[in-house]
C-alpha cells in the first residue's frame, strides 16, 4: 500500500508528462494534381519545403484521397485542379482544393493556416514576378512588421505546462482518495464504534484523520517538486514558501471534502463513486488540459467552486512566472475560505452516536 | 469394500520458505466423530486445515478427506465437505433466504429441495420467522446458528469448524453445541478448532498442536489423567508451557 | 450450469439491493457526458490582451477596436509600461500582450513598416502560439481593410473542405473521447471492488471450499455488470447523437458489437484488479488513481497519439480505450465498415481475452502451491 501511495504518482507524474503534446507538427499531405504544370508541381514544391508537411503520395482522383483520410494516411489533400496554370498566365484567379481530416478540430484550423502561408508565400513571388515583367506598378499595400516573443517558455516546450499541472492532479487525487474512504472503512470494519465511545471531540477526531493524510500530501508534492526539477528542470521561479503555503491550505480544504464524502456515504464502493464523480470534473474543466477561457459562462460559474482550477492556476503562476502572493491573493483568499467551509461541514454531517 | 476413515493424514507437513509451518503430523479421525483441533494462535491448525480443505498443497505427507487424496483430488474434496470459519461468512445485504439459495445453489442443489431443507432447519432453530430478514439486521448467536446450517445445507460427509464460537455468551454456545452434536448423532464428521477449553471437553478426541507438530492426541478424559490436571485448560497450560522451556 | 446460475442471481441481487449505487452508476457518467459535453473545447475563446499603445492615434485606436470586437479576444487592459503587460500575466488576467510602437500612423502610410510586437504567455505553450496566430491574422485583415484593396489580383485562392466534420466542433473530437473514458473507469471502478469485498468480508473462504469454479467465479461477477454497462454504453452514445449532434454514419450493429466488447473489456480489467487486491482500498487506489490519468492522457481522448515519443505510443496500445475511441471514431463520424476497423475491434478482443484468461488466473489458486 504504501509503495503504491508513493510509486504511482511519481511514475505517472515523470512518465505521462511526456505524453501531453498540442503541437501540430508532420502533418501528412497527399496529392492530387490534375493539372500536372510547371506552377501546380512549384505550388506543391513549396508545400513540402515549408517545414510542416510531409509528402504521403500522389493520387489520380478526389475519392483516392479521400480514402486515406479514413485510413488515417494522410491528414490533408491538396488538388490542383486543370487549367491552373493558365488560369494564373491569363492574369485570373486559380483556385486550389483543401481537403482537411477535421475529426480533430484543432488539428484541420491550425493545418489550414500553414496552408494559408505557405499559398500567401506562393502568391506574394508571383507577384513578384509579375511586377517585374509587367510595367504597371501593383496596388499600395499597408504592412507591418509583426513580431513574436514568447515568455516564461521560449522554447514553448509543453513538458514546462504540464508537469506543475499533473503533479498538482496527482497531489489531490491522492488525499482526496485516502481521505474520503478512510471514515467509511472505519465504519464497515466497525472500528469506528470504537472511536465513538471515546471523549475525544469531534473537531479533535477531524484533526486527527486529517493531520497524517496532510502530511503524506506534502511529501509527495516536495517529492514531486524535486523531481519536476531534476528531470524536466523545471524550478520554482518564484517564492517556494509562497507555493507551499498555498498547498498546505489547499490539502486542508481537499481532505476536508474527502471526509465529508466519507460521512455521507454508506460504503466505500459509494464513497469512491462520489469521489470519482467530482474528482473528474473538476479536473477535465480545471483548465489542466484545455484553456479555462473558452469555456461558457455557467461551467465558469462551477469553475468558481473548482479547488483543482485555482491550484492549478496557483502551481503554473508561481512555477512557471514567479507570481507572488500579492498577485495571487485572491486565490489565497478563496482557498481559506473552502478549507474553513469543507471541513465545518464534515464536522457537522459527522455523527459520534447512531441513528 | 474396506470403510475409510473420515479424515486421514500421513506425515502431512507444510513448509513456507525454511518456515516448517506443520511438521510432518499424522492422525485419523473415525466417521461421526468429533474431533477437536487445538493449538495457541499460529501453532499451524490454520495452515493443516487449509491443506485438509483442499486449498493448499502439501509440502511433503499426505491426507485424504473422505477417501479422497487432497493434493490429486481437491475438487472432489470440495464436494463432500462443508465449512463455516470464524469470520462471519453470510452475505449481510441478503435475506436468509436468498444467502441458502445461493450456497444451495453453488453445490448443485434444486431451488425445491433447499427451500424444503431451509424449511426444516428453520423450523428446528425456531427461526422460521427469520426467513425474509437480511442477515445484517440478526443477532451474532442466530447468525452462528445459520452459518452452520448453511454448512449443513448440502448435507456433507465431514464438516469443518474454524473457530465456529468466538464471541458469543456461554448459553449461546452451549446451544450451538447441541448443534453439533445432534450432526454427530447423524454420522456427520466433525473437525472443530476452538479457543474454548470447556468446549475441548464436549469433543470425542481432541489434538493438541505446538509448534508445528501434535504434542497430544487423546479422548480428553485420558488426557487429563495422563497429565495429572483436573480440566483440559490446566492440560493445554502444561503443554504450552512444555514449549516456553523448550 | 445451476451453479453458475445461482451466481449469477446473487450477484444481480447485491446490485439491486444497494439502490443508492445504483442511483450513482447511472447518473454519474449522465451527468458527466453532459457536463464535459458542452464545457469541453479546445478552441480559444474570450482571451484577455494587455495592450500597450507608444502612439495612440487614430489608426492604433482603430487596430486596437478590431481586436477587442473579435470573438477570441477582448482587451482587458491598457498598458503605459511593458510591466504592466507581465503585471496581466502574473495575475493571469491576460494571456497575450500587443506593443504598438510610437507614430503608428503616420509610419504605416509612408510605407515604414511599423513593428508591432506580440507577446505571448508561453506557460501555455499551445495557447500562446494560437493566441498570436489569430493576432497575427486579424491584423493582417485589418490592415487589408483600411487599404480597401479591391482590385483583383491574378493569385491562387483556395477553398479548404473539412471532411467529416464541416463546422469544425469540438464535440466530434470530445465525445468518442468522453464515452471511452467514463465507460471504462465506471466499469472498471465497479468490478475492481467485487472481489475484494468478498476477501474483505469473509466470504470468499466459502466460496474456495466450494465446488464452484474459477470461471464461474469470474463470469458470475462480470455477467450482471456487462448488462448494467452495456445498459451505460447506449445511454452515453444516445446522448451523444440527440444532445451534442454527434452523426451516426456508420452500421449499428457494429456499433452495438464495439460498445458490448469495450464493457467486457472494461469489467475483465476490473476483476483483474479485484482478483489481485486484498482489500477494497487497494483496489480502488488502483482502479481510480491508477488509470485515471493514463486514460485521459494515452488515449488520445484529448492529446493526439502522433505526437507522443515513441515510447508513449508504443505504451498507448496497451489502453483499452485508445482502441475504442479509435471504434467510435470511425463508426459514428467517419462512417467507416468493418474492412478499415477489423484491426481496433481484434486489438480490443485480444486485450479482453488476455485480461479474462489473467484474471481467472488470479481469482482462486485452485490448489496453491
Amino acid at each position: 500500500m504504501i509503495p503504491l501511495l508513493f510509486f504511482m504518482p511519481i511514475v505517472q507524474l515523470v512518465v505521462l508528462s511526456y505524453a501531453a503534446d498540442f503541437e501540430v507538427k508532420n502533418l501528412n499531405l497527399a496529392i492530387v494534381d490534375y493539372d500536372q504544370s510547371e506552377s501546380s508541381r512549384h505550388l506543391i514544391q513549396k508545400f513540402t519545403a515549408s517545414g510542416y508537411f510531409t509528402l504521403v503520395g500522389s493520387f489520380r482522383n478526389v475519392k483516392d484521397g479521400t480514402n486515406v483520410i479514413e485510413k488515417e494516411v494522410a491528414d490533408l489533400v491538396l488538388i490542383c485542379p486543370q487549367h491552373m496554370e493558365r488560369n494564373l498566365e491569363n492574369m485570373r484567379v486559380a483556385e486550389v482544393q483543401l481537403l482537411f481530416n477535421a475529426v480533430n478540430n484543432q488539428k484541420a484550423g491550425v493545418a489550414s493556416s500553414y496552408c494559408q502561408q505557405v499559398i500567401s508565400a506562393f502568391n506574394n513571388e508571383h507577384l513578384r514576378q509579375l511586377a517585374m515583367e509587367s510595367t504597371t506598378s501593383t496596388p499600395a499595400r499597408l504592412t507591418v512588421d509583426v513580431r513574436e516573443s514568447f515568455w516564461y517558455n521560449a522554447q514553448l516546450d509543453y513538458k514546462t505546462f504540464m508537469v506543475p499541472g499533473i503533479l498538482a492532479i496527482l497531489v489531490t487525487m491522492l488525499t482526496a482518495f485516502l481521505s474520503s474512504i478512510n471514515i467509511i472503512r472505519e465504519k464497515e470494519m466497525g472500528t469506528i464504534e470504537q472511536l465513538n465511545v471515546t471523549p475525544i471531540s469531534k473537531m479533535e477526531f477531524i484533526l486527527g484523520k486529517i493531520i497524517p493524510f496532510w502530511i503524506i500530501g506534502m511529501v509527495v508534492m516536495s517529492f514531486g517538486l524535486v523531481i519536476a526539477w531534476l528531470m524536466f528542470g523545471i524550478g520554482v521561479t518564484g517564492n517556494i514558501l509562497t507555493l507551499f503555503s498555498f498547498v498546505a491550505i489547499y490539502l486542508i480544504a481537499i481532505l476536508g471534502i474527502g471526509i465529508l464524502i466519507s460521512t455521507v456515504t454508506e460504503t466505500q464502493q459509494q464513497a469512491m463513486f462520489v469521489t470519482w464523480f467530482f474528482m473528474v470534473i473538476f479536473l477535465l474543466l480545471s483548465g489542466l488540459f484545455t484553456p479555462v477561457d473558452s469555456i461558457p459562462e455557467w461551467a465558469r460559474a462551477l469553475n468558481l467552486v473548482n479547488p483543482i482550477k485555482y491550484f492549478v492556476e496557483v502551481m503554473r503562476s508561481i512555477m512557471l512566472k514567479g507570481s507572488s502572493l500579492s498577485d495571487l491573493n485572491s486565490h489565497f483568499l478563496v482557498m481559506t475560505v473552502f478549507a474553513l467551509g469543507f471541513n465545518l461541514m464534515a464536522m457537522r454531517s459527522y455523527r459520534k452516536t447512531m441513528g | 469394500m474396506k470403510e475409510h476413515p473420515a479424515i486421514s493424514a500421513n506425515n502431512l507437513t507444510r513448509k513456507f520458505g525454511s518456515f516448517i509451518a506443520t511438521n510432518a503430523i499424522s492422525f485419523e479421525v473415525k466417521k461421526g466423530e468429533i474431533f477437536g483441533f487445538l493449538g495457541a494462535n499460529g501453532a499451524g491448525k490454520t495452515t493443516a486445515m487449509r491443506m485438509l480443505c483442499g486449498l493448499l498443497a502439501p509440502t511433503s505427507g499426505s491426507a485424504t478427506v473422505a477417501g479422497y487424496d487432497v493434493a490429486s483430488y481437491p475438487e472432489k474434496v470440495k464436494q463432500h465437505i462443508g465449512y463455516m470459519s470464524q469470520k462471519f461468512s453470510l452475505y449481510e445485504d441478503l435475506t436468509v433466504k436468498e444467502n441458502f439459495l445461493f450456497y444451495g445453489g453453488v453445490y448443485g442443489l434444486r431451488r425445491k429441495e433447499i427451500l424444503l431443507r431451509l424449511n426444516d432447519m428453520l423450523k428446528r432453530l425456531d427461526l422460521v420467522h427469520a426467513l425474509n430478514t437480511r442477515v445484517g439486521e440478526l443477532p451474532l448467536g442466530w447468525k452462528q446458528k445459520l452459518s452452520f446450517s448453511l454448512a449443513m445445507l448440502h448435507q456433507p460427509e465431514i464438516i469443518f469448524l474454524d473457530e465456529p464460537t468466538g464471541g458469543v455468551d456461554p448459553i449461546t454456545r452451549r446451544k450451538f453445541w447441541d448443534l453439533i452434536y445432534e450432526a454427530a448423532h447423524q454420522g456427520v464428521t466433525i473437525f472443530v478448532t476452538t479457543h474454548y477449553m470447556d468446549e475441548a471437553e464436549y469433543c470425542d478426541r481432541v489434538s493438541i498442536m505446538v509448534n508445528g507438530v501434535i504434542e497430544a492426541l487423546d479422548s480428553p478424559e485420558n488426557l487429563r489423567s495422563k497429565y495429572q490436571a483436573e480440566t483440559m485448560d490446566a492440560v493445554f497450560q502444561e503443554l504450552a508451557r512444555g514449549t516456553i522451556t523448550l | 450450469m445451476r451453479q453458475f446460475l445461482a451466481f449469477v442471481k446473487k450477484e444481480f441481487r447485491h446490485i439491486f439491493r444497494d439502490r443508492r449505487t445504483l442511483l450513482i452508476l447511472f447518473g454519474m457518467p449522465v451527468a458527466q457526458v453532459m457536463i464535459f459535453g458542452f464545457a469541453l473545447n479546445n478552441e480559444v475563446e474570450n482571451a484577455g490582451v494587455a495592450i500597450f499603445d507608444m502612439s495612440m492615434d487614430y489608426e492604433s485606436t482603430l487596430l486596437i477596436n478590431h481586436i477587442d470586437v473579435s470573438s477570441y479576444f477582448f482587451v482587458d487592459r491598457t498598458c503605459r509600461n511593458i510591466e504592466c503587460i507581465e503585471d496581466a500575466f502574473r495575475t493571469n488576467t491576460a494571456r497575450l500582450g500587443i506593443v504598438i510602437p510610437a507614430d503608428f500612423g503616420s509610419k504605416l502610410w509612408r510605407g515604414e513598416n511599423p513593428a508591432i510586437k506580440i507577446i505571448g504567455d508561453a506557460s501555455d505553450p499551445n495557447q500562446a502560439q494560437v493566441l498570436t496566430t489569430y493576432a497575427k491574422a486579424i491584423i493582417q485583415s485589418h490592415l487589408a481593410e483600411r487599404a480597401s484593396v479591391t482590385i483583383e489580383l491574378p493569385i491562387l485562392r483556395s477553398t479548404s473542405r473539412m471532411v467529416f466534420n464541416p463546422e469544425l466542433k469540438a464535440v466530434y473530437m470530445f465525445v468518442p473521447g468522453i464515452m471511452g473514458f467514463i465507460l471504462l473507469l465506471v466499469s472498471a471502478m465497479m468490478t475492481s471492488l467485487t472481489i475484494a469485498r468478498e476477501k474483505e468480508l469473509g466470504t470468499m473462504e466459502l466460496l474456495l471450499v466450494s465446488p464452484l469454479r474459477s470461471a464461474h467465479i469470474i463470469f458470475g461477477k462480470v455477467a450482471p455488470y456487462w448488462l448494467l454497462s452495456f445498459v451505460n454504453a447506449i445511454i452515453i452514445v444516445l446522448l451523444g447523437i440527440v444532445v451534442f449532434d454527434t452523426p451516426m454514419n456508420g452500421s449499428v450493429v457494429l456499433l452495438t458489437m464495439s460498445c458490448l466488447l469495450f464493457s467486457l473489456t472494461a469489467l475483465a480489467l476490473g476483476i483483474f484488479i479485484s482478483a489481485r487486491s486484498s482489500s477494497q482500498m487497494t483496489a480502488m487506489l488502483i482502479s481510480m488513481m491508477g488509470l485515471l490519468l493514463p486514460t485521459i492522457l494515452l488515449s488520445g481522448f484529448i492529446f493526439p497519439i502522433e505526437n507522443m515519443p515513441v515510447v508513449l505510443q508504443v505504451v498507448s496500445n496497451v489502453i483499452p480505450a485508445k482502441w475504442f475511441i479509435i471504434l467510435i471514431k470511425g463508426l459514428m463520424i467517419k462512417g467507416s465498415g468493418i474492412n478499415m476497423l477489423w484491426k481496433p475491434f481484434a486489438i480490443l478482443l485480444f486485450i479482453t481475452v488476455l485480461l479474462s484468461i489473467a484474471a481467472i488466473r488470479n481469482v482462486k489458486p485452485r490448489l496453491e502451491s
